[in-house]
């Protein structure tokens, strides 16, 4: 164990966040010639919300995927929890705790939104093959405990009513709750979240606001976030990671970022007054 | 007006989760497997056996099996004719070497080493999907019958190169071999299929059914929400072929008796239940059985109102036949891709409706 430890940081809200979950140490990306990141490193800390913002193609869902463990870094750490993550496969860092949604929705759609946020607790189901055959002993039981966690997700997203409608069916502002849904089930302690507003109208993206500020308040659940809505990032997230062109360039709170002359160049536009 | 879900109050999670949550429903099934198991063995007669009812039970569990890996899992394959003959061969050599043991057990053997053979040639798919996996399944078709065919070990050294089955009894009643009475072909094949079919629901509906599912919509996604594929993908594989092997074993032991492989379960083979299961309806169990039923009905159907009814020669109506049912496939599917299970449900979400629609 290498557990560091940090001086407790005071977010702008006021409130304390605790040590990091997730160091990222000098991550390399490369596919082939083209460098997708270059040499970062941050860390993510116990319950906050850490948002990753920059420019179209700044490889922000790369890091994303770096995080879920769908790329390995040509170079560099993932350190999880104070130990360094080896080489894994995604199925595997599910396992440790670590869910995500998708840019584009990656539901399943052939299946109910019960069976889609069910799945979701895949990662907690251990009865055996022959168990289930026979849907007895532990499969039923198992079955009925994890419904009664589906459940609860289902009241907290308030989706009740879209329970056992097959999710292609849904409009794509539910899809993407049923898809915040399924990455809850896991009861994950770090949730990635890739563009969870992308293609809201306003009323939309305040009620995604909000189960994403609760899911934080709630249940603890330190939250990475992709986003391109600037109000939104600004309003939800504690630290802010920029990146452009593979590189990071900012880190801090959002005030702080937002003041920073090389983010404002790259992100925000060169002001001309 | 009984096929309604109000009034009917779920007050738990198993409840609300059973395969007929509308009580309507629930009694139709205990009925027809009422009349299955009480009122058709003393009815059946050799004809109906033979021609009708025994295909359709058989077909209906390679059918499930079939349907779990393509319709529920979403890997195609190509190979089902050569499961079933691992099945058949199976059976056929743990019924020669062991005779003392239950037939019962043979052919659940024979469904062990299928899923076995069938999670080997499952392993491409680990690495190929679609039709690329499609042409390896059938690959093992043409391996598996070229197989049997070719090494004497497997049909014993007898000159024929045919495999017959011995007689075998369960209780003191033959079922397997020339003296076994046409209720017993049936009660034997219903069991299985009812056994079958109430597992193969059960796996559908919990952990590992939604883990297949998964990984047929969005095989990515799955992985990352932490849907190990390579379990996903040979689990479908073990248990598809462990059912199409109990098919093969009783296709081979209890309905036709002896076999020559490239016959029975020839590529033709293959075919005819992956229409079934695409005119059913891919991902449902209702659908294998719907499927397994239209395909054995209609080519008798067919026959009978052709020469029966409208007194053609055989060989002019077994031709029309095949392109009556090959156009009715095209017809079936243009008009219903979703197949027979699709339609069944239609009718029964108008049912609950019925009669204000409004």
């Amino acid at each position: 164990m290498n557990m560091v430890s940090y001086e407790p940081f005071v977010t702008e809200d006021g409130r304390t966040i605790g040590d990091a979950v997730m160091e990222l140490r000098n991550i390399t990306l490369r596919f082939g010639g083209v460098v997708a990141i270059k040499d970062i490193s941050f860390d993510i800390r116990e319950g906050e919300i850490r948002a990753i913002i920059g420019p179209n193609g700044a490889g922000k869902s790369s890091m994303l995927n770096v995080i879920s463990g769908f790329y390995t870094p040509s170079e560099g750490e993932v350190w999880f929890e104070g130990r360094k993550r080896p080489q894994m496969r995604p199925y595997q860092v599910a396992r440790q705790g670590i869910a995500r949604t998708f840019q584009n929705i990656a539901l399943f759609s052939g299946m109910s939104t019960l069976d889609n946020i069910m799945t979701g607790r895949i990662t907690r189901m251990k009865s055996s093959l022959a168990a289930q055959a026979l849907w007895w002993g532990k499969a039923e039981r198992e079955e009925s405990e994890h419904r009664e966690a589906v459940e609860k997700i289902i009241d907290f997203l308030e989706i009740q009513h879209i329970r056992k409608t097959p999710v292609g069916r849904l409009p794509y502002g539910l899809q993407k709750r049923v898809e915040l849904g399924r990455a809850l089930a896991a009861e994950p302690r770090l949730l990635l979240l890739d563009e969870p507003m992308a293609g809201m109208n306003v009323e939309e993206k305040e009620d995604m606001s909000r189960f994403i500020l609760d899911v934080n308040d709630e249940f603890g659940t330190t939250i990475v976030l992709i986003e391109h809505d600037m109000g939104v990032v600004m309003d939800l997230s504690d630290r802010v990671v920029v990146m452009d062109y593979g590189k990071k360039i900012g880190d801090g709170p959002p005030d702080e970022v937002r003041r920073n002359q090389d983010v404002i160049d790259a992100y925000l536009g060169v002001s001309h007054d | 007006m009984f096929y309604r879900e109000a009034g009917d109050f779920k007050t738990s999670y198993t409840q609300d989760s059973q395969t007929f949550p509308i009580r309507f429903d629930r009694f139709r099934y205990y009925a027809v497997l009422a009349v299955a198991l009480a009122v058709i063995p003393f009815v059946i007669d050799d004809y109906w056996a033979s021609a009708l009812i025994v295909p359709f039970l058989i077909y209906a569990i390679a059918a499930i099996g079939l349907n779990i890996l393509v319709g529920y899992c979403g890997q195609l394959s190509l190979g089902t004719g050569g499961f079933m003959a691992v099945g058949a061969y199976a059976c056929y050599k743990l019924m020669t070497a062991f005779p003392d043991i239950n037939i019962v057990l043979h052919i659940v053997g024979a469904g062990l080493v299928t899923a076995a053979v069938g999670v080997m040639f499952g392993l491409p798919s680990l690495r190929i999907k679609g039709f690329y996996l499609a042409v390896a399944t059938l690959a093992a078709q043409f391996f598996l019958v070229w197989l049997f065919n070719k090494v004497p070990w497997f049909y014993n050294y007898s000159a024929s190169g045919q495999i017959s089955a011995p007689e075998r009894t369960v209780a003191g009643i033959p079922v397997t071999g020339p003296n076994t009475e046409a209720w017993a072909q049936y009660l034997i094949c219903l069991v299985f299929v009812v056994v079958l079919a109430w597992a193969a629901r059960n796996l559908t509906r919990g952990t590992v059914g939604r883990s297949w599912m998964a990984i047929r919509d969005m095989d990515i996604a799955a992985e990352i929400i932490g849907v190990n594929p390579l379990k996903a993908k040979l689990t479908a594989f073990a248990v598809s072929s462990f059912y199409i092997g109990i098919a093969g074993a009783l296709f081979f032991a209890v309905y036709l008796g002896a076999v020559e492989v490239g016959e029975a379960f020839g590529i033709q083979k293959s075919f005819l239940i992956l229409f079934m299961i695409i005119i059913g309806g891919l991902g449902s169990i209702f659908g294998s059985f719907a499927g397994a039923a239209f395909l054995v009905l209609l080519p008798v159907l067919l026959k009978n109102v052709l020469v029966g009814g409208l007194g053609w020669p055989t060989d002019l109506a077994a031709h029309l036949e095949l392109m009556i049912v090959g156009a009715l496939i095209i017809v079936f599917l243009i008009a219903e891709p979703h197949g027979l299970a699709q339609l069944w449900r239609t009718g029964k979400e108008k049912l609950r409706l019925w009669p204000f629609p409004h």
